[in-house]
């Protein structure tokens, strides 16, 4: 996460210095509390938390909860752990994030580089799906994956996520395009390139910043669905949202908040993981867009 | 039938016409500069010709084949942009040779054409460098190389130089009008800067409005403009264009123009045809190097006035000093010898070359035909 | 482009492969996005209850929605959490953000800290917070172990003080990008204006009040529009943190809408109330993407 600095003109004072620091790190510290309590209480036995212990650190230091949130907590019926659910999302993830963002892709291309009347309309079309209550939609999506025999399936998932993600993915690539040069589209046209030539050679090794913003947007939204999985998944394509949430809720036996804990982490980890890893890019990618803040 | 034939040409954006019925015929290897004002449509026109936008009405020919509908990389022309618009990820050989690969050019014949321009333009140590690494002054000989690969019938150049500092600029011009000595292409140049109009091309078409307002050669275009637009554009300064009235004096027509003082001067002009405007009013064009200092009035010319009048301001630029007076209620510029003794606020003896005077007609703002 | 008439044949293909390229999304967005809002506000005028039926019954489903105190809860719910979480987030985010923009020295971590959240799952958030919020063993029995005995804090657990929980964990989750919005516009202001007013001798208050904050208007704009369609769209938040209870004291319209579509097949009703959902958002969305759309042209 890089905004560039610049030179502020604005001069504070010892006192007011001293108390924007404090400020700032009271809002760090609220922010990483949930942080805080989910992974220290994931490793510690189940009675050091319900003995009041939740803020402390372990006494008895355990990967067990890890381990059953993982592979043998009752989730539903069957006491599998979110294992299978993970590996769900990923098949249901990696699809559609790679066909939302070729679909967004090519459509910034057009609407950018070969206008056509009324390109903005359907530009604003496709940007207000994005902004949908998605519940407008469940009814007859449902229907829909029905009578496409997709119902309960990952592809009918992975249906879903694309579709509803082809705005963003085109508003990204749309903006970044934008602002590429349309004398190297006229260039390349007189040098003899094609539609797809000019794509393929000249836009597309130009496009890694977007496609990163592209990707991790998507990446993340899609993980982090709960309302389309809940909605539209089988019991074998149930991503780890769902499963997540019906581990959490399940009413029967003991509440193991530890393993509740451990496998709230399992379903951040891989965005968490995004996040620090390319998030700098993200910010990189937005600004070279020039995305109005 | 030229070599390039613009035929009644125009182009609208749905109900607005931009440019109104063009008529341009190219001969071979004339280098043609479209200059004009920013919005005058002269790139509008080079799009046109290059095929990068449609031809609402009239056809455009390229060795008496048409060019509508067909496509801009089947029209044998290549172009620079003022950009240049090399592709970034490319180094400069792919650059160059993009266009050829496009066109189905096996490897061993690009490179040797890579390596002739190359040479040509002496940019061979730069070839596998990516654009990114290069001078303003290194990118506009890539983009022309990557135009001149191609070796196509018509050359087209969107303001090649406009985004070169003023030095460079003056040394790619000079370099430019070395290859087309030596090469002898066809070139259709787009500048909105009447000196690179007046020092590269055979021939001028000044625009405006989406109207060619004069063809012709440079000669031409600077002596004989056509009307005050054409005069006031081309050259700098401007021409001095101020009110006047035509007496007849001595059976000779002459301008009678107003001094600072509210005086009049006469200044007689060389066309007796301008007799025909006696007495009505007129707006006469003056080149500012044709208002001197006595002693540097042009000794061929054959009409030679001469006036009084009080100097306003004086520009010393080093090889001139250029005097600002006060003519007609206007203000008016005249190009001095750097010595000439000139002090502001104190009255001068100037010589007009009324030769090179021109009139226009105030209605039209045509120039009278003499 | 418009075709001409003697284009040959591959010319013609560059002509339409455009559209051609751009056709299966336009295709996908008629179908599964206007198709079905088509559909959807159809259905909310028919008897529709466990499937999908198309027995004509004017606006009786709006009149019945609009009788439900469940529905008026939602209603309510919504208000509240809207302005709270609007409100809140777009304070904290601007504060943050001006904090953060006085050359602050861990910049970047702080940055990092207060993003972080946008990364996880609503679903992930409300587990953290339902368990830390729950008085059995989170912070009420925390505090009271440290032997402050008498203090309490059930908010999750009662029905007036609920919904604030729901802002609570809201605002955790986007604040952060509310900040970086602001930050990102700050930085986008012209430093010679600041110097000039500091010449001029305004304050630093003043300088905010008067210089920066005017100028921050299309960052004010954006994040209200942001939070406003994601304050509508809130769902998976409350089913982690409360499951629209205790009670109904959490439900939202979005909870609304699921459980009376799919558990209590009112699908009739259901259909209403998404289509007010979708109403809501249209008279935010489509002036602002209008705005947006017309001045980039």
């Amino acid at each position: 996460m890089s905004v560039a600095t610049q030179d502020t003109a604005i001069r504070t004072g010892r006192v007011v210095r001293t108390l924007i620091y404090l400020v700032l790190l009271l809002f760090a510290l609220f922010y990483m509390l949930p942080l805080y309590v989910m992974v220290v209480n994931s490793v510690k036995p189940l009675d050091e938390i319900t003995g009041g212990g939740m803020m402390n650190l372990p006494q008895v230091w355990t990967f067990e909860p890890w381990l059953k949130a993982w592979s043998s907590a009752q989730i539903g019926v069957e006491p599998t752990g979110l294992s299978p659910y993970f590996w769900n999302s990923i098949k249901m993830v990696v699809p559609a994030v790679a066909i939302s963002t070729v679909l967004g892709a090519l459509n910034g291309y057009v609407l950018t580089k070969w206008r056509f009347k009324y390109d903005t309309i359907l530009f604003g079309l496709m940007l207000f799906a994005c902004f949908i209550p998605f519940q407008i939609v469940l009814i007859p999506m449902a229907r829909m994956l029905g009578l496409m025999g997709m119902a309960g399936s990952t592809s009918g998932l992975v249906l879903v996520h694309v579709v509803y993600g082809i705005g963003f993915t085109t508003l990204y690539f749309r903006n970044y395009y934008a602002v590429f040069p349309t004398e190297l589209v006229r260039a390349a046209q007189i040098d003899g390139a094609g539609f797809f030539q000019i794509f393929w050679r000249i836009l597309l090794p130009s496009s890694g910043p977007i496609a990163v913003v592209s990707i991790i947007w998507q990446f993340t939204n899609i993980w982090n669905d709960f309302l389309f999985g809940a909605s539209f998944a089988g019991a074998d394509s149930q991503p780890m949202t769902v499963a997540l949430n019906n581990l959490v809720q399940a009413s029967h036996g003991v509440k193991e908040y530890n393993v509740h804990f451990a496998g709230a982490i399992l379903a951040a980890l891989p965005t968490l993981l995004v996040y620090i890893v390319a998030g700098r890019y993200f910010v990189r990618g937005l600004m070279a867009g020039s995305v109005k803040g | 039938m030229g070599f390039l034939d613009i035929d009644n040409t125009t182009k609208s954006y749905g109900a607005v016409e931009v440019l109104h019925k063009i008529d341009i015929s190219v001969e071979e290897g004339e280098f043609l500069v479209l200059v004009g004002p920013s919005g005058c449509g002269k790139s509008t026109l080079l799009n046109m010709i290059a095929g990068l936008e449609e031809i609402t009405s009239g056809e455009i020919r390229i060795k008496d084949a048409t060019m509508n509908g067909v496509h801009a990389s089947k029209r044998n022309i290549a172009m620079v942009f003022q950009s240049y618009a090399l592709y970034p990820n490319m180094t400069v050989g792919k650059n160059i040779t993009f266009g050829l690969e496009m066109h189905g050019v096996p490897k061993p014949e690009r490179d040797n054409a890579m390596n002739d321009v190359a040479k040509l333009l002496q940019i061979e140590q730069l070839l596998d460098r990516k654009p990114g690494a290069l001078s303003g002054g290194q990118r506009q000989r890539v983009a022309m190389g990557r135009a001149l690969v191609r070796n196509p019938d018509v050359f087209l150049f969107d303001e090649p130089l406009s985004n070169l500092d003023a030095k460079l600029r003056v040394d790619m011009r000079t370099e430019i009008k070395k290859l087309h000595q030596k090469l002898g292409t066809t070139i259709v140049y787009v500048t909105h800067d009447q000196i690179e109009a007046m020092t590269l091309s055979t021939r001028i078409a000044v625009m405006n409005g989406g109207y060619v307002q004069q063809l012709g050669t440079p000669q031409e275009i600077y002596d004989t403009p056509a009307n005050i637009f054409v005069a006031t554009f081309m050259g700098s300064p401007a021409m001095n264009v101020l009110p006047a009235k035509v007496a007849i004096e001595n059976g000779k027509p002459t301008a009678q123009v107003a001094l600072h003082d509210g005086s009049l001067t006469s200044l007689p002009f060389s066309q007796d045809n301008m007799a025909d405007w006696a007495g009505k009013d007129i707006l006469l064009g003056i080149r500012p190097e044709t208002i001197t200092d006595e002693d540097a009035a042009d000794r061929k010319s054959t009409n030679i006035a001469h006036m009084t009048n009080r100097i306003i301001v004086t520009e010393p630029a080093g090889s001139d000093t250029f005097v600002t007076m006060e003519m007609g209620g206007k203000d008016v510029i005249a190009r001095m010898r750097s010595d000439a003794e000139v002090q502001a606020g104190a009255d001068f003896s100037f010589a007009v070359n009324m030769e090179k005077a021109v009139a226009f007609d105030p209605e039209t703002e045509t120039r009278i035909v003499p | 482009m418009a075709m001409q008439a003697n284009a040959d044949f591959k010319t013609k293909l560059q002509i339409w492969l455009p559209k051609l390229v751009l056709s299966p999304s336009v295709a996908l967005m008629v179908v599964f996005v206007y198709g079905f809002i088509i559909f959807s506000v159809y259905l909310s005028f028919t008897d529709s209850r466990l499937l999908p039926s198309y027995g004509w019954v004017g606006l009786e489903n709006y009149s019945k929605l609009w009788r439900l105190s469940h529905w008026e809860t939602s209603i309510t719910n919504m208000g509240i959490f809207a302005f709270l979480y609007i409100g809140i987030c777009t304070v904290l985010g601007l504060s943050l953000a001006i904090f953060l923009d006085q050359k602050i020295r861990a910049e970047g971590v702080l940055r990092t800290i207060y993003l972080y959240p946008m990364a996880l799952s609503f679903i992930v958030t409300g587990t953290a917070w339902k368990w830390f919020l729950d008085p059995g063993i989170g912070l009420e029995n925390v505090m009271q172990s440290w032997g402050w005995t008498s203090f309490e804090f059930d908010w999750i657990k009662n029905s007036d003080f609920a919904i604030y929980t729901v802002v609570l964990a809201a605002v955790w989750q986007t604040s952060g990008f509310v900040m970086a919005m602001f930050l990102a516009g700050l930085r986008g202001i012209d430093n010679e204006i600041l110097k000039a007013a500091q010449m001029d001798g305004a304050s630093n208050w003043n300088l905010y009040r008067r210089i920066i904050i005017p100028q921050l208007r299309p960052a004010f704009l954006s994040a209200f529009v942001i939070l406003s369609h994601l304050a509508i769209k809130t769902f998976d938040l409350v089913i982690a943190l409360t499951g629209g209870g205790p009670g109904r004291a959490t439900e939202l319209p979005a909870t609304f809408m699921y459980s009376y579509t799919f558990s209590r097949n009112q699908m009739g009703i259901g259909a209403a109330s998404a289509t007010i959902m979708l109403m809501t958002i249209a008279a935010i969305m489509i002036p602002y993407l209008y705005a947006e759309l017309r001045e980039k042209k």
